[in-house]
């Protein structure tokens, strides 16, 4: 083995996992909280990737301009928020259907990011500090694993946070209620509209989060490849965590994982199969998808008027 | 009743007049178009045509034109066809490897008068349009600079290349680094990682990530974008080459020097052999244009403020020879990394032999393997 104090190697490929799931997941949580959150009360937001990239765009630009990475936290979650809003105005028309406006949304949040982020490709803006955990260690390697987004301590708040909500509090009740029998929340004089409307836009708010993640911590830039796709990942993640929020944390953590283990591999030289490495976070999303369905039954844990008009 | 209608037909009338004009001041002018694939501002390769574009518009003949962030599909088609037909460009420079086939040849054979010039090199004689040609640098011969400046810094002999897709030009430069490095020190490693596309930000930060943990101390290239490679180096203090365009602002203290397009000359030459009547047709522009350091086509980056004497002095050594137009990068005796003989001792492959565009190894010294 080697000696070099300054290698680690098959520890690495280990240690570039954890620090892809802590660094690379954070984005899946936020976005799936985020669709959790909008599935619960019975909607589907498929344009959270759009929200994801606006919220990305608006949070580096918004800390190029002011100098103040936390102004730009807030920035993403307000265009995610704006995102979702016309969102969810969308959905509450009559005979809309969820997905296409949820599509169209998508291209609609990418296209707008592409095109107001276009100063922004090429200067530096400030980044989020991070908090360095692996303090008790001295291997730098270690350090750089364990430097955590506080963004990321945010998603797991929130991802108990909403766990609680939605099992022991009257408004998480009510989300539910609207979700699963609209028919039997409306008897009880639960604005069914005014419910969906706040899920949808507090849930694209956590998926600019997300975005702001993505440029203000990890990887650190602005560029229209950003996401490549994790936005539309985590949507399905939702469902491989039976939108239990809690779940959708070590759902995230897997698919971060799984996006550094094609990288960490060739580090340490081997180099077979990287494309199929590579493409492990969209084999894993397609073996959910087909694990989890049935023709028989529906899924436990779906929200019962999921996507439906009512 | 009567005034809207008055007021439109002269607005037509006003139009029409401008357009002749306009065209008329076209004629007199060299319009050049430039089509991108991505933005034109990412410290990377479109960022490098577009700074040619900014210099051949300084002869004072010449308009250019550009268009970023065209997919390499029949929206390139339009884009050429609107550059042509409302703009008036004469030459059209559709810089994206995978623009050529089938979208630039269909284009010119529609506007046989046009010239198309494609960067990348995939031009054959009595195959493609006679009004098609293509350019392309040597960029091999800056990085093949950089690595000797890599291989005099690196201090634990290990240096990381983060690579797109196993392709000629790519492994041409990751041989080019890899054979510099250890012309500077013999026992130097370069590891590749493949990230499969690209632009893949997430990746690429993760490769960095991946090969500064083992011990790897200098970085370097060849994505369409090198800034989350140069930003994410600096942030774990290592040491980076920079690729297409100068990126020493993104790693103030870890920027070695880099291997950079130069357009601006070969963008400049085109326009002026389109000015004095040449044309590809004809013969008198050249199907295949290529250069290097000494032609100008490429140049490298300023040194950074951790590059010592000694790798300066080695550094200039090697660029001298180029400029001298006698060093050869690829000479034997040459193994490839499985111990296969590529060139006898004595043997050497010049610049312009067609055997290094399509490159399928990599040479001793390169952890990693072509095949996926």
């Amino acid at each position: 083995m080697n000696t070099d104090a300054s290698s680690i190697g098959a520890w690495g490929v280990l240690i570039g996992i954890l620090a892809g799931a802590l660094r690379g997941g954070t984005p899946f949580l936020l976005v799936s909280l985020g669709e959790c959150l909008t599935e619960k009360s019975g909607k589907i937001n498929l344009g959270l990737e759009g929200a994801l990239l606006l919220g990305a765009m608006s949070a580096y630009g918004a800390s190029y301009a002011t100098g103040n990475p936390w102004v730009g936290v807030a920035a993403a979650a307000l265009a995610g928020a704006l995102h979702g809003a016309l969102h969810a105005f969308l959905v509450s028309r009559p005979k809309v259907n969820d997905i296409a406006a949820g599509i169209a949304m998508l291209i609609f949040g990418s296209g707008l990011a592409f095109y107001l982020g276009k100063p922004f490709i090429q200067p530096s803006a400030p980044q989020l500090p991070g908090l360095p955990l692996g303090f008790w260690s001295s291997l730098p390697q270690l350090n750089a694993a364990l430097l955590l987004s506080p963004l990321f301590l945010i998603g797991i708040a929130i991802a108990f946070l909403m766990r609680h909500v939605f099992c022991a509090t009257r408004w998480g009740l009510q989300i539910r209620a609207v979700g699963d029998a609209p028919a039997a929340a409306r008897a009880l004089g639960i604005s069914i509209h005014g419910t969906r409307t706040l899920c949808i836009i507090v849930g694209a708010a956590l998926a600019g989060l997300g975005g702001a993640h993505l440029s203000l911590f990890y990887p650190g830039a602005w560029t229209e490849a950003i996401s490549s796709g994790q936005g539309l990942m985590a949507v399905a993640l939702v469902i491989f965590a039976r939108w239990n929020p809690v779940h959708c944390l070590y759902a995230s953590l897997l698919f971060g994982g799984a996006q550094a283990v094609g990288p960490s591999l060739q580090a340490v030289g081997i180099s077979t199969g990287y494309y199929l490495w590579n493409a492990s976070p969209y084999v894993l999303t397609l073996v959910v998808m087909i694990l989890t369905c049935s023709p028989r039954r529906t899924l436990s844990g779906a929200p019962g008027a999921l996507g439906s008009s009512s | 009743m009567n005034s809207p209608a008055i007021s439109l037909r002269s607005a037509i009338l006003l139009t029409l007049g401008l357009l002749t004009q306009a065209s008329l001041l076209a004629a007199d002018k060299v319009t050049m178009g430039f089509v991108y694939v991505g933005p034109k501002d990412d410290y990377g390769y479109n960022q490098a045509h577009s700074e040619g574009c900014a210099g051949v518009q300084k002869l004072p003949w010449v308009k250019g034109i550009e268009e970023a962030s065209v997919p390499e599909t029949t929206a390139v088609q339009e884009t050429m066809r609107n550059m042509i037909n409302l703009d008036k460009a004469t030459l059209i420079f559709p810089t994206s490897f995978g623009y050529f086939d089938p979208h630039i040849l269909r284009v010119a054979k529609q506007y046989p008068k046009v010239q198309f010039l494609h960067c990348g090199g995939l031009y054959t004689e009595g195959k493609h349009p006679a009004n098609v040609g293509s350019y392309f640098g040597y960029i091999d011969e800056a990085v093949y600079v950089a690595g000797i400046v890599a291989g005099h810094t690196s201090k634990s002999g290990k240096l990381g290349f983060i690579a797109a897709k196993p392709i000629p030009q790519v492994l041409r430069n990751i041989n080019a680094f890899a054979i510099g490095a250890r012309s500077a020190k013999p026992g130097v490693t370069v590891q590749v990682i493949f990230t499969g596309d690209w632009s893949m930000p997430v990746k690429e930060a993760e490769a960095a990530t991946s090969l500064i943990n083992q011990g790897i101390d200098v970085l370097t290239c060849h994505v369409d974008s090198p800034k989350v490679i140069l930003e994410t180096a600096e942030r774990r203090g290592a040491y980076v080459c920079g690729y297409h365009a100068d990126g020493s602002k993104l790693a103030p203290k870890g920027y070695l020097t880099g291997a950079e397009w130069n357009w601006s000359t070969v963008y400049t030459q085109y326009a002026e052999s389109v000015k004095a009547g040449k044309s590809l047709a004809a013969g008198t522009i050249p199907h295949l244009v290529r250069g290097g350091l000494k032609e100008g086509f490429v140049k490298c980056s300023p040194y950074g403020p951790a590059v010592s004497p000694a790798a300066k002095a080695a550094a200039e050594a090697a660029k001298a020879q180029f400029l001298a137009g006698d060093m050869v990068i690829f000479k034997g005796p040459l193994k490839d990394n499985t111990g296969k003989e590529i060139l006898a001792a004595g043997a050497v492959y010049k610049q312009q032999d067609l055997a290094l565009e399509s490159m399928g190894w990599l040479v001793d010294g390169v952890l990693g393997s072509t095949k996926n």
